[in-house]
């Protein structure tokens, strides 16, 4: 299925639910994605999932960006089955960056959203066991953050030398 | 902060007499964890009840480098450190994915000169995945004869570029430097050489008795729990799933070529075992030296250096490619601003995947099996932490 | 040698003292070779060369690691228990250095004659199972006691086949003093334990394949008691690191590195004269005497060295569960069925 017609079963089946926050954008070079707003996502992926014209049983990638301004989750979907693809995207307000966790739907997402909460700080909700995972676990900030400043000490060492 | 233990320690395996649970420490230094990880393992007796990975020990923020780079070519020495064994590898999932973000085709020597050295690298990674998974069973010599193996395939690439592991050979949009003119001759001396080394090694070890028995009915990964942890590479097709990159998700001019698919069928256990892996793995070696000898013998002429960009300036947008590592799926999301630094690039490492899948599959092994699987997974701790 | 001695000397303690030296000096010199040729046989097997620097084709070699490891900083862990830590090497070192006491080393020379010579070394070698339990749990370090108990359990367990192949030789000779073993089987290979000893041809045919299985149960049995590969988790470096040798540094683990070698020639030894002849030579009455006895004997005892070394870098290694099966499922149950079925050709 391509882009469009993945768009438009999505639409289709989501297109009423107040907040879902659909908005596909095809003319995105290279990739073309689709938002959806954070409390929806884990509706979406668990129909993306299971239904079957579209089968998104393996979840490539989920990475965390920051656009100046808000963070965003990206999400590479992948069909063994069906062979197409699709990238999902969730952006959030810096301030409140919270996120419903797709870990029970994907098990692979469980060290990602780690991963995207350690740099990112974005707060998966409904994360079995959210912790940082490269970093030392009592370490502060999140580093891949665009305004994020190295500390000065950390335990007593000097951080920049 | 939180505790370094995520729950409780389960109670005890079931059994009618009381036993008290014992946590040990696998620490970061150990000879046979591949690297700096750290496992924490709950045992109850020999058998492990659970297993905590504990990963970040060589974090070395590549991601945040590539923000301050000038140039998407200076990404290329970065990449070439995140997975040291199979640096090729590496190089090539980054220049499909920035190629494919600038819209670029290089000409078809390139191609033909990349899937060489990939499949090369190929060859070298899994001879260090398989001599080391050797060790950590008990076999100290075919660990040696894999190095020596290993040695003429990094002639090879010292011959070409200069350097023996870290080689930043391939550029966007071409290569640094061209075949040197006995390149092809020597190669193919290798591919030759190599084909009658499978079958001893394998004679040695991997149909030995002894290794048989301590690996075929460890480890095994469901097919469709290996799909839902997004598990790839050998670790995937060792459970059935008939899944390769190079030829399902195609780049490159891997389509070229005639060559098989290695799946692991359980022929010594339930399938998805260690064995199963360490099978693909020598299988998956033929495989390469099939597509090298096909490789060599129809490598069109050119120059590789003319689609080189001058000046790399993307448009906005973003793009995911993967590729094939000896490891798995290598995995590139680089989001571009319009500007000649890369705004956001995410290394999408198979070892971090495989290596989650971890504590579902060592449930109920013995300690000494535990050392079995987490070699048979295969990471390389650079890729893991990046 | 006794008797030499006794005559030099008349009967006074200088004579016990010095019967008791060769052994030690056997022990020192033959550490140097076996170091050096379990190196020289690794490398070969492994398609690269060892040592080349150190004299000749690295023949000084096994001398430096000596000269290293005695001036290495002995540590103790902070919180080890210091009595037994200390004690732990020397108890190993004693089993095994006890149990060359009864082994004939030539014609000319035992350390001590007794008539159970064989059922004491198979009782004095079981005091290295305490040694190591000792340097186990008094490393305080919980991959040492995974190590250690590993070990008390392997050893342990092997002793019942290797004792019942011992028994099976020991009904064959009728005598468990091994200087009289060796004395049996002297007049050419057709005498050896291996080749039916002094039975009829006859009989022979059926006892030299229940021998030969024997041999190699006691042989692999063997192996599991001097924790070599494919037996060695108790040291397995990709597990426990050096299992229960990981704390131990400098004299100590020479100590404990000593011992180990010193035990591999022990049962060497003990395959030689149970089954191979011991000092006999394989010619009839060519190159007998006491001096050829001796170069027999320890040439056979080097021959069942280098297969060992041999077998360590070929093989993978077994799981403990998995050696414990070996043990008592395949062992125990071949070994008790060829000591009957030796014992009732023997009775026939």
């Amino acid at each position: 299925m391509t882009f469009q017609e993945i768009a438009s079963r999505l639409s289709e089946r989501f297109g009423t639910v107040p907040g879902i926050g659909l908005e596909p954008k095809p003319e995105n070079p290279v990739d073309p994605y689709l938002k959806v707003s954070a409390e929806h996502i884990l509706e979406v992926a668990k129909y993306l999932r299971d239904d079957e014209e579209t089968q998104f049983d393996y979840l490539s990638c989920l990475s965390g960006v920051d656009l100046k301004g808000s963070l965003a989750v990206v999400y590479n979907l992948f069909s063994m089955t069906k062979r197409h693809k699709l990238t999902l995207r969730v952006e959030v307000p810096v301030a409140n960056p919270t996120v419903q966790s797709v870990e029970s739907i994907w098990k692979t997402a469980n060290w990602h959203e780690r991963e995207a909460f350690d740099l990112f700080g974005i707060n998966f909700a409904g994360h079995p066991d959210l912790r940082r995972i490269l970093l030392p676990y009592d370490w502060e900030g999140h580093p891949l953050r665009k305004d994020y400043q190295v500390p000065e000490y950390y335990n007593g060492m000097k951080v920049p030398y | 902060m939180t505790d370094t233990l995520t729950a409780a320690p389960k109670t005890s395996t079931g059994k009618s007499l009381r036993t008290e649970e014992m946590i040990i420490n696998m620490g970061p230094q150990h000879p046979s964890t591949h690297g700096v990880l750290r496992l924490e393992i709950v045992v109850d007796g020999e058998i492990v009840v659970d297993v905590v990975p504990h990963i970040g020990y060589l974090h070395r923020c590549f991601e945040k480098h590539c923000e301050h780079m000038t140039n998407y070519q200076q990404v290329i020495p970065y990449v070439d450190r995140m997975d040291y064994v199979c640096a090729m590898n590496n190089e090539f999932a980054y220049v499909v994915a920035a190629e494919r973000l600038l819209k670029i085709q290089v000409p078809e020597r390139v191609e033909f000169i990349r899937v060489i050295m990939a499949e090369l690298q190929r060859i070298a990674s899994h001879l260090i995945a398989v001599g080391t998974y050797g060790i950590d069973i008990g076999a100290f010599t075919p660990f040696l004869y894999c190095f020596r193996d290993r040695e003429k395939i990094l002639d090879l690439f010292e011959m070409t570029c200069g350097a023996r592991l870290l080689y930043n050979y391939m550029w966007i949009g071409g290569l640094s430097h061209d075949l040197p003119p006995d390149f092809v001759p020597r190669a193919k001396e290798f591919c030759a050489y190599f084909k009658p080394k499978i079958k001893e090694f394998n004679d040695l070890l991997t149909y030995n008795e002894i290794f048989v028995k301590r690996t075929a009915m460890t480890g095994v990964l469901p097919a469709d729990v290996g799909l839902n942890y997004a598990c790839s590479g050998p670790m995937l097709r060792a459970s059935g799933v008939n899944w390769d990159l190079r030829r399902d998700d195609p780049y490159s001019v891997y389509h070229k070529f005639d060559w098989e698919v290695a799946v692991g069928k359980g022929e010594m256990g339930p399938v998805g075992s260690c064995w199963d892996r360490h099978i693909v793995r020598m299988k998956e070696m033929e495989q390469s030296v099939r597509i090298l000898e096909q490789a060599l013998a129809q490598i069109p002429e050119g120059d590789v250096q003319s689609a080189i960009p001058k000046r790399i300036r993307p448009n906005p947008g973003e793009v995911y490619a993967r590729t094939e590592s000896p490891r798995g799926e290598l995995g590139f999301y680089i989001v571009s601003d319009g500007t000649a630094t890369p705004y956001r690039i995410k290394a999408r490492g198979p070892g971090f995947v495989n290596l989650s899948v971890i504590s579902e599959i060592a449930k109920g092994a013995m300690i000494a099996d535990l050392v079995a699987i987490v070699g048979s997974i295969d990471i390389v701790l650079g890729e893991v932490d990046r | 040698m006794e008797q030499y001695l006794t005559s030099l000397f008349g009967d006074t303690i200088w004579v016990h003292i010095l019967m008791g030296v060769p052994p030690l000096v056997f022990i020192l010199l033959y550490a140097l070779v076996v170091i050096y040729l379990e190196m020289k046989m690794a490398a070969h097997m492994q398609d690269r060369l060892a040592y080349m620097r150190t004299g000749w084709h690295g023949l000084l070699q096994p001398i430096a690691d000596m000269l290293k490891l005695l001036q290495k900083e002995d540590t103790i862990p902070a919180a080890a228990d210091k009595f037994l830590f200390l004690l732990a090497p020397y108890v190993v070192f004693i089993g095994t250095y006890a149990a060359f006491a009864a082994l004939p080393f030539g014609s000319a020379y035992i350390g001590s004659g007794i008539n159970v010579g064989v059922f004491y070394i198979l009782a004095i070698s079981s005091l290295v199972v305490v040694g190591l339990l000792m340097a186990g749990w008094a490393s305080n370090n919980k991959w040492s006691l995974f190590g250690a108990l590993r070990s008390a359990a392997q050893i342990v367990s092997y002793e019942i086949p290797s004792a019942l192949a011992i028994l099976a030789v020991v009904m064959m000779a009728g005598t468990m003093n091994l200087q009289e073993l060796s004395a049996m089987q002297t007049g050419g290979i057709g005498h050896w334990m291996i080749l039916g000893g002094s039975l009829p041809l006859a009989k022979k045919l059926i006892a030299v394949p229940l021998m030969l299985v024997l041999f190699l149960i006691y042989y692999v049995s063997s192996m599991a008691e001097v924790n070599r590969t494919p037996f060695d988790i108790p040291e397995a470096e990709s597990e426990l690191v050096q299992g229960y040798n990981t704390e131990y540094s400098g004299m100590k683990f020479a100590i404990f590195y000593l011992a180990e070698y010193a035990n591999l020639f022990a049962v060497s030894a003990i395959v030689t004269v149970l089954f191979f002849g011991g000092w006999a030579s394989p010619f009839a009455s060519l190159m007998t005497g006491p001096w050829w006895s001796a170069f027999w004997f320890v040439t056979k005892g080097m021959f069942f060295v280098s297969l060992n070394i041999w077998l360590r870098w070929t093989l993978p290694r077994f799981r403990v569960d998995q050696l414990m099966y070996m043990s008592w499922k395949v062992l125990t149950p071949f070994a008790l069925a060829c000591v009957v079925g030796l014992g009732l050709l023997l009775v026939w």
